[in-house]
């Protein structure tokens, strides 16, 4: 009995991981063909003959590096401004956010609370017509402010996720700061943050994916070209008029994937746990 | 002491609080404000009452696009919890092997920025050269046009979504690993095999995860932009079998530049996004099991 139920979960495990990484292979494998393979009925990985792989690989990526419709280091180079700014800001706003919702004792905290809760629900597609007319009057239409600058305000997400975090920090240590004679902001930064390294650092990374993914965003609020990030402009490049070649668009797609596999790969541990935290408890 | 606590609350609370206001609070009413205004792009805003509303309700493709996004989120929510669900417990079997090896296949996808998937499943489903139908070529069945036939398209977006199931799988190992081990010895004492005790030890068990999960996929599905924005649009506009809510939405707003019926729409989305979870929240009390205390 138990060994055909492990049978059976090899079984389904096995089919699972072909179908959930098969894709990703084939896109980088379509990524190191020359464009006549890439655009026909082989089934192989590998291009004919395969020692030429590395040199079509060569001339793929360099093409989209160098192609003048998509700007990749350009795009790259507004990624990265976008991604460090709000990373650096939803991980600080976040955490002060949730140190006022958890270290100190206030009425109206746990009302506070609920509203950042409520907050989760709301899509952002309901927002973004308002937030458009937001970003007009303020002038940021045309930047890449309305990118990073609510970053600063902190995230329902993180605050919650923090919050749990900073509950868990037993209170004695507080007090014994207090009765040194510190203040919220030395317990703060004395305290809670040398404790929540590894909170703070799921929030980094929780923001820096997002951040990097985003393309509702971008699209409705970037108007010019060179302020694109990867993203938009990966849906640029693929949808322009002369249509963009498939083995280019998955080099162009590997190169945009790359960096968060690499991240994930490097934070693996500390990703799956927070991940898992998110879905338990109140 | 107690005024001085109050005050550093809010004082440590308020990035929140103003982000809040400015970036929410405040657009929100201004959505609704809006959804009773005629408001082309650069003239200002005129009253118009339930214009905006009646409009939406005489409109085809309104009713379009909320019948698709209605049958798109009845086909994800389910299908989303029960592959979730089915991988969950074929990775918490005791003493696999493999498991994190599995699991972080599965996880992966998930990373994968939605354009990047989105260009994947372009060429996936591409009708002369996509690997789908070179596959099905192989062995001698005939490929039907993914995307351009309206029969395939919502199979062809549905599929797409299952793909990204690994988050959930997560957290329903994460789930399936608090469930104390008394409760399965007690039940294979009872004489129950692996599937009742999955129904009626796990699943309860973890009942308070499924509820996060299906209000997590409801609101996910009814959001759903990027992928059919890249699968069924071009020069020509949203092809009608993959049109979803939110694109009509954004084609109000950025290319039609009526921005009143933008609004009312986002409004009615709102509604009914808070009026589901409100909905799955109170059918959980009855439904969901907590276990007392931490």
């Amino acid at each position: 009995m138990t060994r055909s139920r492990t049978t059976l979960a090899y079984v389904l495990l096995a089919g699972a991981a072909v179908c959930f990484l098969f894709p990703l292979i084939w896109m980088f494998a379509t990524s190191i063909k020359p464009e006549a393979q890439a655009a026909s009925a082989r089934l192989s990985l590998l291009p004919d003959p395969a020692s030429s792989a590395p040199g079509v690989a060569a001339d793929n990526y360099a093409a989209v590096w160098n192609d003048a419709s998509i700007l990749f280091p350009l795009y790259l180079r507004n990624t990265l401004v976008v991604a460090a700014l709000s990373v650096v800001g939803m991980t600080l706003s976040s955490a002060i956010a949730a140190y006022g919702l958890s270290r100190v004792r206030w009425r109206g905290r746990g009302a506070v609370f609920v509203t950042v809760l409520l907050t989760l629900m709301i899509p952002f597609p309901v927002l973004m017509v308002p937030l458009y007319m937001v970003f007009r009057d303020l002038g940021w239409i045309g930047s890449l402010k309305p990118l990073w600058v609510p970053a600063w305000f902190g995230g329902a997400f993180n605050i919650f996720l923090l919050r749990q975090f900073f509950l868990g920090i037993p209170a004695e240590l507080d007090e014994a700061a207090r009765l040194d004679g510190c203040g919220h902001w030395t317990i703060f930064w004395r305290v809670i943050v040398p404790l929540s390294k590894p909170a703070l650092a799921v929030v980094a990374l929780f923001h820096f994916i997002y951040v990097w993914n985003d393309f509702l965003a971008p699209l409705v609020f970037l108007t010019h070209r060179d302020q694109f990030t990867l993203a938009l402009g990966l849906q640029m490049y693929q949808s322009k008029a002369g249509l963009t070649p498939w083995n280019l668009l998955m080099a162009a797609s590997t190169m945009v994937v790359l960096p968060v596999l690499a991240v994930f790969l490097l934070t693996q541990r500390a990703f799956v746990r927070g991940i898992a935290a998110t879905g338990l408890k109140e | 002491m107690k005024a001085r606590e109050t005050t550093a609350g809010l004082l440590w609370s308020s990035p929140w609080i103003v982000g809040f206001s400015a970036f929410l609070l405040v657009p929100l009413a201004l959505s609704l404000w809006y959804s009773f205004t005629d408001y082309p792009l650069l003239k200002p805003p005129v009253y118009v009452g339930l214009a905006n509303y009646k409009a939406l309700l005489n409109d085809a493709r309104f009713w379009l696009v909320v019948k698709n996004t209605a049958i798109y989120a009845a086909l994800v929510i389910p299908l989303c919890t029960i592959l979730a669900l089915a991988l969950a417990a074929a990775l918490a079997t005791p003493r696999l092997r493999l498991a994190r090896f599995f699991t972080a296949i599965i996880f992966l996808p998930t990373l994968v920025p939605m354009m990047a998937t989105a260009m994947i499943w372009l060429w996936l489903y591409n009708a002369r050269y996509g690997l789908i139908n070179n596959i099905l070529a192989a062995v001698g069945l005939p490929g039907p046009n993914w995307l351009e036939n309206p029969a395939f398209a919502m199979p062809a977006l549905v599929l797409t979504a299952l793909w990204g199931v690994g988050q959930m799988v997560v957290v329903y190992i994460a789930a399936i690993n608090e469930v104390p081990a008394a409760l399965y010895e007690a039940a294979m004492l009872d004489g129950m095999g692996p599937v009742r005790r999955f129904w009626n030890v796990t699943v309860p068990m973890i009942s308070p995860a499924i509820l996060f999960n299906v209000i997590t996929l409801t609101i996910g599905s009814m959001q759903a932009f990027v992928m059919p924005y890249v699968l069924f649009r071009n020069e020509r506009g949203q092809r009608a079998a993959g049109d979803l809510y939110n694109l009509y939405l954004y084609d109000n707003a950025f290319v039609y530049q009526k921005f009143g019926h933008a609004s009312a729409m986002a409004w009615m989305q709102l509604l009914v996004v808070l009026a589901l979870t409100g909905l799955m929240m109170l059918a959980g009390r009855k439904l969901v099991y907590y276990r007392r205390g931490k």
